[in-house]
Parts: C-alpha cells; structure tokens; sequence
C-alpha cells in the first residue's frame, strides 16, 4: 500500500466534521462500530441497574422495596434492554469495527444505511425507559409489565407501556435488518481480493450466519407485534380468544423469532472466540471447516426447534416429540464446536492475558449453559423445571456468560488494536476473577432454586428459598459492582496507557493486526492481496 | 493495480444494489411467511384440534351409543375481566357413554346494575378431544343477555363421540365469559 494512494484516496473525506457532528453524520465504520460498542455498555450497565432493584427486592421474602408492578416492569424492560440494546448491539459493533479490518475491505458495503441503522438505536431506547419517567408524571401505568416475551392475553390488556415496547421492538428491528443486510453484502462483495469464502476468518463465517438468522426472523417478530398492536386498539383478534382468536398462536410467533435470537446474539461470540484462544495458544485454530458447517447447522436448526420454549402448553405427543429431539439435535453441532475450541488450545503454548482468561472462562460456563439447556429440552424434565429459576440460571449462563462475558473477551482482545494504547492488565484479571466468581455465586445458587420448585417471575418467595435468594442477591452486587472497573478500565486505556504494537499479542493472525494501533480513519484504500 | 482497483470501484456499487434488493425481498418474504403463519397454524388446529376449539356441528343421526365405555366430561368456568357476571356449572363433573345425548345447566347471574351483554368461549383439554366434543345446543352460539340482577339458566346439551380415542378418559370443557362491548 503506498502512502501516495492512500492520500489521493482520503482526499475528499478529510474534511470531516468534528464534535457531534461528527458523530451524527458519520459514515465511517470505526466510529459506527465505536457508537455501537459505547450505547451497548451504556444499556449494560442501565440495565444490570434494573435487575438489581430485582435482586435488591429478593433479598429476603415479603414485598419490600417495590411494587409487584413495578418488580414486574423491571424483569421485562430488563431483558428487551440487555437483549436488544446491549448484546445485539454489541455484536454489531465489533461487525462494524472488525469486519472491514478483518476481510481487507476499505468499509462497509453501505456507510449511510450503517449510520441509519445506528441512530435508530438510541430512540428505541428512550422508547422502552420513557414510560417509567411518564408513570412519574401520572402518565400511564409504567413500562411494559409482561416480560421480554410479550406474552398475549397479557400483553393485550396491559398499559401503554405495552405500545412503547411495541414500537420500541419495531425501530431496533429495523435497525437490525438493515445492518444485516450491510453486513451481508459487505462479506459477499466486499472481501480483499484471494480470500476466498473457505479463506474468510471465522468472525465474518459468524456473522453470514448471524445476518441471515437476523433477516428470516426479525420479519415475524415484527409482524407479530403488530398483530398485537391492531388487537389493543383496532379491534382485530389475533390473540384474542372471545373474537376467535388464539393466545397460544402468539407464542409460536414470538419463538419463531425468540428461539433463533438466541443463536442471533451467540454466533457472534463463536465467531470470534477461536480468533482469541489461537492467538493466546499461538496455533492454528483447530477444524476450521467443521467449525463453519457447524455455523450453518446450528443456524438452520435454530429456525424449526421453536416450540421447546412452551412444552406445557399442552401440545400433542408427536409435536413434543419432535421439538424435543430437533432441540436436543443442536447439541451435536455445538458439540463439534466445543471440541474444536478445545482442541485448539489443546497442547499450545498457553498464556493467560485478559482476553484469553475470559475466553478459558467463557467455554467453561458456556459449557454449563449448554447442558442445563439439555434438560430442559428433555419434555418430561421440563415439566418441572419450567417457568422456575432453573431456566432464568439456565439462560444466564448462555446469555451472560456465553453472550456478555464472550463480548468482553473480544473488548479486550481488540481495545488495544481499536485505542492504540494497552489496558491494565492488573485490573482486566482483577474484573475477569471478580465476574467469573460472582457470576458463579449469583447463578448456582438459582439452579437450586429453581429445582426446589421457585417460580421466576414473582416478587415474594416461600421461606424455604430464603437463604439461597439471599446468597444470589449479595452476589449480583458484587457482580454488578465489578463492571464499574471494567468501565474504569476501558475509559483509562481510551485517554492513554502503554502504546500499542501492530500486531498487539504475540500470537495474533489476521489482516487487523497488520494495520496501525490504532488503525488509520480510513484503512485499506487499497485492498491487500490474500494468498 | 490501480486500474484494476478502479474497475473494481466503479462495479461494486451496482452488484451491491443488486444483492440489496435481493436482500430486501427476503426480509418482505419473511414478513408475509409470518402473517401467513396465522391462517395456517388455524387450519392446523382445526384439522388436529390443538388447541381446544370446538366448532364441529354435531350429526346426530349417525350416532350410535357406547355402552361399553365411560368417559367423565368436567365443566369449568371463568368470568372476564370486565364482565361483572357470576357464572358456573351446576354439576362440576358428569360420567357419559359416547354417543350419549347429556344435558347440563350452568348459572349466570348479572350482579350488576345495567344491562350487560357476555359471550362465553368454550375450549376442550386436552385439545385432542376437541374434534369429538359435539355439541348440539349451547348457550355459547350466540350472545348472552342479562338484565340488572338477572339470573339465567343456560343448557349445554352435547354427546361425546364414539370414536374418540381410547387413551382418552377425561374431557375437561372450559367456557370463559367475556363481555361484548356495543
């Protein structure tokens, strides 16, 4: 790449805008994917502040602190926030960022629809917390008080809260859609020229997957919500049993999307997570091709497996049957992924900085997320076990430890390449061992609970689950706390720290770790040749 | 290299608008699949019976009574919000041979003081048996009715059918009130 070009190429963008102005009309992909990356950690920590009002409340047994009205809009906006707003966003940001880097291309496919599909994020936010600032007010009843889920009779008859998350869902939706499609067409057109798809890092194999997960369900979730919408107040009854309507058809929109969500928020993660544990093992990532059609399989069986989500809805014998083994068929693609994961850290020469500890962690606890979901795919088990805590520890370990703690991995394995400067390393191990332990402490302990029957959802508990409540709250905290330095930690390595090399960790593969630390605003104006 | 480059410059935008469109029609083609999903997840119901509705019309002419079979039929009842009506079964649990006309009674009762008009919703658990509850009269066919303080008799008169599947020795009806708002 000769400099000339490069200053020939940059020529008409150089006169950029600064302040936010810059930040408003930006094309840029970095400082897209940065907006990503900080809006997704604001929402982190607003909503770890919501679940700990929660938490606060189940300290002990009895009614508090709060409202069972307001407990109830604390656990749904909690998890629309932590799904749509944290992790979703997340996982774009690092396509965003990364992608480009990655595949040798100079942006993305379509720099205004990234900026569009941004600046929907922030209104769908104000959407889903303003209703408890109106309910202040006297304005309404509060936010959306039926879960993430939506549930419909519920959802139906619930307060305007109901119809913010609705248009809420709607805006992140579209948003998603249209990054979806950007990143689509940036992998498929846009790649350095020699990477051939069976060439593309893992990242960008995730991502196809991701994007079109993304395209085939978010369509119906939308669709869904806005048969909700006509039946609150246009007079239709999709899920309206007195005019020939059906709750139970709600579910299955919702899961169609709900289910493969699942998938929509992890992939990523799967994406990236080999990236990390080959550069800290300084070997070649282990079963590159099984890993890809692994990605495939697990995406194509994450559309039809929905209905394990509502098995005691009563649902004839052949239906459960077949959700029960279509769900328990992932494990078989998941489990070729683990064993690729560990077989390439297997016999490498190993070093624990930050990114590779929580990645260590990250298979670990996925691990556990991955075989409590086992269980619960088990029909007969399942009976038991659903709508308790089982399934909120269950989910936590796939989504806080698979999703979130996979996300922080990549933080910090690529803050340096994205700042240019070294965190403390001192305080990243500091945040690893402090998350991984009281993460461990907050979940446990709701296994049991949700063995020894304690349903989710409900602010009061029966004596009997006192003690364990009481050991999950105090962990929570610690847990919440412990972010505070994980946000210490990244604002300290933005203004400054030990300059970063290129190549920022020893063992690091890939056309990112060619580039400057930080990388140039505009990178690859002249696509590298991959041989 | 930079005429190559340029080349490849000048192509990109258009194959990129192309696979766009592409793009765009699936997200259109996902979006109908997910309003089709509503009429074809009733025609599955209606021919499985999964969840619960009855809308067969009984034939009782083809009927033939099973005298070698009993099946206990339960009745509950729930009244919706906003319908401020007491209704319930008078006999909670009823033992029928298939094929066996039965009536039962419930009870409504207006405790209101205006006028209020209900339609009761009937659903079949398990929903399998939904395809062999036939009922021949029913208060749940049209409107209700009820003045200020009003009670009412309202007859069920059904038959369970012949043919339905052995494994199956409970049939539990459940009818919900709503109120029709005029």
């Amino acid at each position: 790449m000769s400099s000339q070009a490069t200053v020939h190429h940059d020529h008409h963008d150089d006169h950029h805008p600064t302040g936010i102005m810059r930040w408003l009309t930006t094309t840029n992909h970095k400082d897209i994917g940065t907006m990503y990356l900080v809006f997704s950690l604001i929402m982190f920590l607003l909503g770890g502040i919501m679940i700990l009002g929660v938490r606060a409340e189940l300290f002990q047994p009895g009614l508090q602190l709060v409202k069972p009205e307001f407990f109830n809009q604390l656990i749904g906006v909690h998890a629309l926030i932590m799904i749509f707003a944290a992790l979703m966003p997340a996982a774009t940001g690092f396509a965003n960022w990364m992608l480009p880097l990655q595949i040798g291309a100079p942006d993305m496919a379509l720099p205004r629809l990234n900026n569009w599909g941004f600046w929907l994020l922030p209104p769908a936010a104000i959407l889903l917390t303003l209703p408890f600032t109106l309910a202040l007010f006297g304005i309404g009843d509060g936010a959306i008080a039926t879960g993430w889920t939506f549930y419909a009779p519920l959802s139906v008859q619930g307060g305007i809260g109901v119809d913010f998350a609705i248009f809420a869902v709607h805006l992140l939706g579209v948003s998603s859609v249209l990054g979806s499609i950007n990143v689509i067409v940036t992998i498929l057109n846009m790649r350095a020229p020699g990477m051939t798809l069976m060439k593309m890092p893992m990242f960008a194999w995730s991502w196809l997957v991701t994007a079109f997960l993304l395209i085939a369900t978010i369509p119906v979730l939308a669709g869904a919500v806005t048969m909700l919408l006509t039946d609150r107040h246009f007079g239709t009854h999709f899920f309206d049993a007195a005019g020939g309507g059906d709750p139970i058809l709600f579910q299955h929109l919702f899961w169609f999307f709900g289910h493969p969500e699942v998938y929509i928020v992890l992939l990523p993660v799967w994406g990236f997570m080999p990236q990390i544990l080959q550069t800290f093992s300084r070997k070649p990532m282990y079963g590159y091709k099984a890993q890809v059609y692994s990605l495939w399989a697990i995406g194509i069986l994450a559309l039809v497996v929905w209905a394990h989500h509502f098995f005691t809805v009563g649902m004839p014998v052949p239906a459960l049957l077949y959700f029960m083994y279509s769900t328990m068929s992932i494990s078989l693609p998941l489990a070729v992924l683990f064993f690729c994961w560990i077989a390439t850290i297997w016999k490498g020469s190993l070093t624990f900085e930050t990114p590779m500890l929580f990645a260590i962690g990250w298979i670990v606890l996925f691990g556990i997320g991955g075989l409590t979901g086992l269980v619960l795919a088990d029909v007969a088990a399942d009976a038991q076990y659903h709508h308790t805590y089982f399934v909120v520890a269950h989910f936590h370990y796939t989504l806080f430890a698979g999703g979130i703690m996979g996300i922080m991995a990549g933080v910090y394995y690529w803050l340096p390449k994205m700042t240019g400067h070294m965190f403390s390393e001192r305080l990243g191990k500091l945040h690893f061992w402090l998350t991984a332990i009281s993460f461990n402490l907050t979940f446990i302990p709701q296994f049991f609970l949700g063995l020894a029957g304690m349903p989710r959802r409900i602010p009061d508990y029966a004596l009997q689950f006192a003690e364990f409540n009481m050991i999950s709250s105090c962990a929570a905290f610690v847990l919440g706390l412990s972010q505070l330095i994980f946000v210490y930690n990244i604002i300290s390595c933005v203004r400054g720290g030990k300059k970063a090399t290129n190549k920022v960790w020893e063992g690091a593969e890939g056309l990112e770790w060619t580039l400057s630390s930080p990388p140039p605003y505009h990178s690859f104006t002249e696509q590298p040749v991959v041989k | 290299m930079a005429s190559v480059n340029q080349r490849e410059k000048n192509s990109q935008p258009k194959s990129n608008k192309k696979l766009v469109i592409r793009l765009l029609w699936l997200v259109v083609a996902a979006a109908v699949f997910g309003f089709a999903l509503v009429p074809l997840y009733n025609v599955l119901c209606s021919v499985t019976g999964l969840n619960g509705k009855t809308n067969n019309t009984a034939d009782l002419s083809k009927t033939v009574v099973d005298k070698n079979r009993l099946v206990t039929v339960e009745f509950t009842s729930t009244v919706m919000p906003g319908l401020g009506w007491d209704f319930y079964p008078q006999q909670n649990r009823i033992t029928v041979h298939p094929g066996q006309v039965e009536t039962v009674n419930f009870l409504a009762k207006n405790v209101t003081n205006q006028p209020v008009v209900g339609q009761a919703v009937p659903s079949v658990s398990p929903g399998q048996a939904s395809l062999y509850f036939k009922k021949i009269e029913c208060f749940c066919f049209q409107h209700q009715e009820l003045k200020p303080g009003e009670s009412k008799v309202m007859p069920l008169r059904f038959y369970v059918s012949p043919s339905l599947p052995q494994n199956i020795g409970t049939v539990t009806l459940s009818y919900a009130f709503y109120s029709v708002n005029k």
